[in-house]
């Protein structure tokens, strides 16, 4: 099971090489759904996994959908893709790293501080700052 | 013909809004000497109100008619729609939605020039004349870039819009909710600066503008809850939640309103937090001008589709910056001298309203960065994705603690309080609340967030009824039953949330005719496959046999449509609604070898997420009936004074 699964992928990732995944957009509708686009995987451990790391992945065809909850079919393959690598047993981190790497960071919704994201990891802890001095100003200073 | 006399109208409104502008201001500022210009404010509102609504009317006609020879007529609808998407289709589209706002807005000045006496002439005028202010950006934004009665020549012999996908009662009636929400902050807004130009921040202000807040703030609820809904069972996967931008423009509007909301009572009841009152009532309002123009710039889809047809995105952005640039500045000039008003302890009711006041504010703040900071930086060509995993947890940091606060504040009294006075109260929801998150804990084990999520609903469900305890029943005022009955509302939803993120199960299957799968405690057999069509839609249609726990079974037919005109795939999801949740089914394509694609969800509670918020729409519809109630008690009680007290002089 595990060495047909494998052989599987190997061939999904040869293919992939070949053809990347963003550019045959065209006449993609009429292909028939990759094959763990709408099936979950049999262990439950591990289509919880795969569930949890398609739902903080992003659709790129969509607006402001995860593909978890997508029906493009660019959103199906990588579903598809996602499920396949982690029956083949890849972390989750090591596929959110791969599907960045060929999509950009844009891919991912998890937030990650980098030089292009801090402010908005900067900006909670400042309305943190904020929201307590107004609070001390307001209510801590006067109980007398 | 009757597209120029709307067209007129409309001009001729304008017109009317820069004499209440220039009229009101010199009033407000040279009252002694220019007296008798008051008396030309209240009626230029007035018929601004009845030729606005003229002019919407006329572009109803127009469409109800299918008037072809009216570009956005033949743009945008058809002769062959039905004729109740005929009329919606009036306000579906740019430019009819922006003369509904403006109409919106002219008939709720005409609403307080007429009937609103409680306040000095001079705030009046004021508040009139911002009014005007306010509403001639949006007629200068309808006359110069986006006029809905511009002519055709030659007439089209056929309407485009025929988009069946857009024939959707929900869909039509929902903009419309958030409009109403928008402008009734844009009165807010008026009165807040009338106000504030014065320095007649009183109880009487805050009285005179609480109904707008309250009324703007329930429609706000109806349509997030509304849309929430309309997402579910549309998009056709269970979300019911995407923190899509289009999503943040009216929860903004809504965090701002619920602050401005408990700030406008503190101030009606206790004199106190003016100058917070009149931030909150600028605030609110810049959040509904944030988003209408993230919603009508265009920006959303792109912002590079945006940098190239800028104009009216522009046009929005200039009317943002004038009104919050201009509101800020008079609030920066004017602030100083207005005081905070009454003074309070931090354990009172004043002190848990201004904790989740700053909560609230600063979950605004964080829905703003995290909308916003991606087209910032898109505009420089770097995509950065801001979703749920970072909105939940980072919302969370403040709404966890803002809903203990909320549970325990409507039990303090005004002004001062003690903690001690309330302990058997604190002690039982302190019980209840650990005892919940260590129940879920030991027997579910799930995430983090839900855990604290039903923990804190079942604390907020139970405290929110404790106002109740020990008053007669029919002698509480309205408002109160408002108060207890939104903050369950809240409490309910929070559950329904908790529970549905804790504890949906999923189940995609491919299934043959005949054969049955399993999805949480319910057994689904798939009878038949079906071919169906309707008027512009030819679909399959999955019959399903669903039994909850091997009970009787339920029949329930999902479809999978396609529409020709233009051509286009959707699901039409199938709902069975129990009390303890909803079993939710779509049909997918075929799987080859006589099977077929099923995605079902068991997604317990699911419902108490709407059902909650509208008891929050309930409950500001109770407070709002209750307080227009007795301000016209009040003001028929002041009225016999004043007429006994002149027949005793007389």
């Amino acid at each position: 099971m595990i060495r047909k699964l494998s052989a599987i992928v190997l061939a999904l990732v040869l293919l992939a090489h070949l053809a990347p995944l963003a550019q045959p957009a065209m006449a993609q509708d009429d292909l028939p759904p990759a094959p763990y686009a709408y099936r979950q995987l049999d262990d439950p451990a591990q289509e919880a996994k795969a569930q949890a790391l398609m739902e903080t992945l992003r659709c790129l065809k969509c607006q402001s959908q995860s593909i978890a909850d997508s029906d493009a079919s660019m959103a199906g393959d990588m579903r598809s893709e996602v499920r396949q690598r982690i029956a083949a047993g890849e972390s989750p981190e090591a596929i959110r790293r791969w599907l960045m790497d060929r999509y950009g960071d844009y891919v991912s919704y998890k937030p990650e501080v980098s030089e292009t994201t801090w402010p908005l990891f900067a900006g909670p802890l400042i309305l943190l700052l904020i929201a307590a001095a107004v609070l001390w100003r307001r209510l801590g200073g006067k109980r007398g | 013909m009757i597209a120029e006399l709307g067209l007129a109208a409309l001009w001729l409104a304008a017109a009317l809004a820069v004499l209440q502008l220039v009229f009101g201001t010199i009033f407000t500022f040279k009252s002694a000497e220019k007296a008798e210009f008051s008396q030309i404010v209240r009626p230029a509102a007035a018929m601004q109100g009845v030729l606005c609504a003229l002019s919407f009317l006329i572009l109803t006609w127009l469409f109800a008619r299918t008037d072809l020879s009216v570009k956005l007529v033949a743009m945008n609808s058809h002769s062959m729609k039905p004729m109740i998407f005929k009329i919606a289709g009036t306000w579906g589209n740019h430019e009819g939605s922006m003369l509904l706002w403006v109409t919106v807005m002219a008939m709720a000045g005409a609403l307080i020039a007429l009937i609103e006496r409680r306040l000095p002439e001079r705030t009046m005028m004021a508040t009139l004349a911002a009014q005007a202010f306010v509403g001639l950006g949006f007629y200068a934004f309808l006359l110069f870039s986006s006029n809905p009665f511009e002519r055709l020549d030659p007439p089209a012999l056929e309407g485009m819009g025929l988009n069946p996908l857009l024939q959707d009662i929900g869909l039509a009636f929902h903009p419309p909710t958030l409009y109403f929400g928008y402008v009734g902050l844009s009165v807010a807004f008026s009165f807040a600066v009338g106000a504030l130009l014065t320095r007649q921040v009183t109880p009487d202000f805050a009285r005179a503008m609480r109904p707008w807040v309250l009324g703007a703030w329930i429609f706000l609820t109806v349509g997030i809850t509304a849309g929430s809904y309309w997402a579910y069972y549309e998009l056709g996967w269970g979300g019911w939640w995407f923190w899509d931008p289009v999503e943040n423009a009216s929860l903004m509007p809504w965090l701002a309103a619920t602050a401005l909301l408990h700030s406008v009572s503190v101030l009606a009841a206790r004199d106190a937090l003016r100058a917070w009152t009149i931030m909150l009532g600028v605030v609110a309002f810049s959040m509904s001008m944030v988003g209408t123009f993230l919603v009508r710039s265009g920006i959303l889809t792109s912002v590079h589709a945006f940098a190239v047809d800028p104009e009216r995105g522009s046009f929005l952005l200039a009317l943002l910056a004038i009104y919050i640039g201009g509101a800020l500045l008079v609030f920066a000039v004017r602030a100083g001298s207005v005081t905070e008003g009454e003074r309070f302890s931090l354990v009172s009711r004043e002190g848990a309203l201004v904790v989740n006041n700053v909560m609230l504010s600063a979950i605004l703040g964080v829905v703003l960065l995290g909308t916003l900071y991606p087209l910032l930086t898109e505009a420089f060509d770097v995509r950065v994705s801001v979703g749920p995993p970072y909105f939940n947890p980072v919302s969370a940091i403040f709404a966890l603690p803002m809903l203990l606060v909320m549970a325990v504040g409507p039990l303090l009294r005004w002004r001062h309080d003690n903690a001690k006075r309330i302990r058997p109260e604190l002690i039982l929801i302190a019980v209840l609340g650990l005892v919940t998150l260590a129940g879920v804990v030991a027997f579910a084990g799930i995430a983090v967030l839900p855990t604290l999520g039903i923990a804190l609903a079942v604390v907020v469900i139970v405290a929110s009824v404790m106002p109740l305890r020990g008053r007669k029943l029919r002698l509480l005022p309205l408002a109160t039953w408002g108060m207890v009955i939104a903050h369950l509302g809240i409490g309910v939803s929070l559950l329904g949330m908790a529970s549905e993120t804790a504890f949906t199960q999923e189940k995609l299957a491919a299934v043959k005719v005949g054969d049955t799968t399993q999805v949480g405690p319910w057994t689904i057999k798939l009878d038949r496959i079906d071919p169906v069509a309707g008027p512009n839609w030819t679909a399959l249609e999955g019959v399903l046999e669903a039994s909850y726990r091997g009970g009787k079974p339920v029949i329930i037919d999902p479809q999978s449509r396609n529409f020709w005109s233009p051509p286009q795939e959707t699901n039409e999801s199938a709902l069975i609604t129990r009390w303890n949740g909803q079993l939710y089914a779509v049909l997918g394509r075929e799987a080859g070898e006589g099977r077929w694609q099923l995605r079902l969800w068991w997604k317990p509670l699911v419902t108490l997420i709407w059902i909650g918020g509208m008891m929050v729409a309930l409950g500001g519809a109770l407070a709002l009936i209750g307080r227009v109630y007795t301000d016209l008690r009040r003001r028929r009680v002041m009225r016999k004074a004043v007429e006994r007290r002149s027949e005793a002089s007389a």
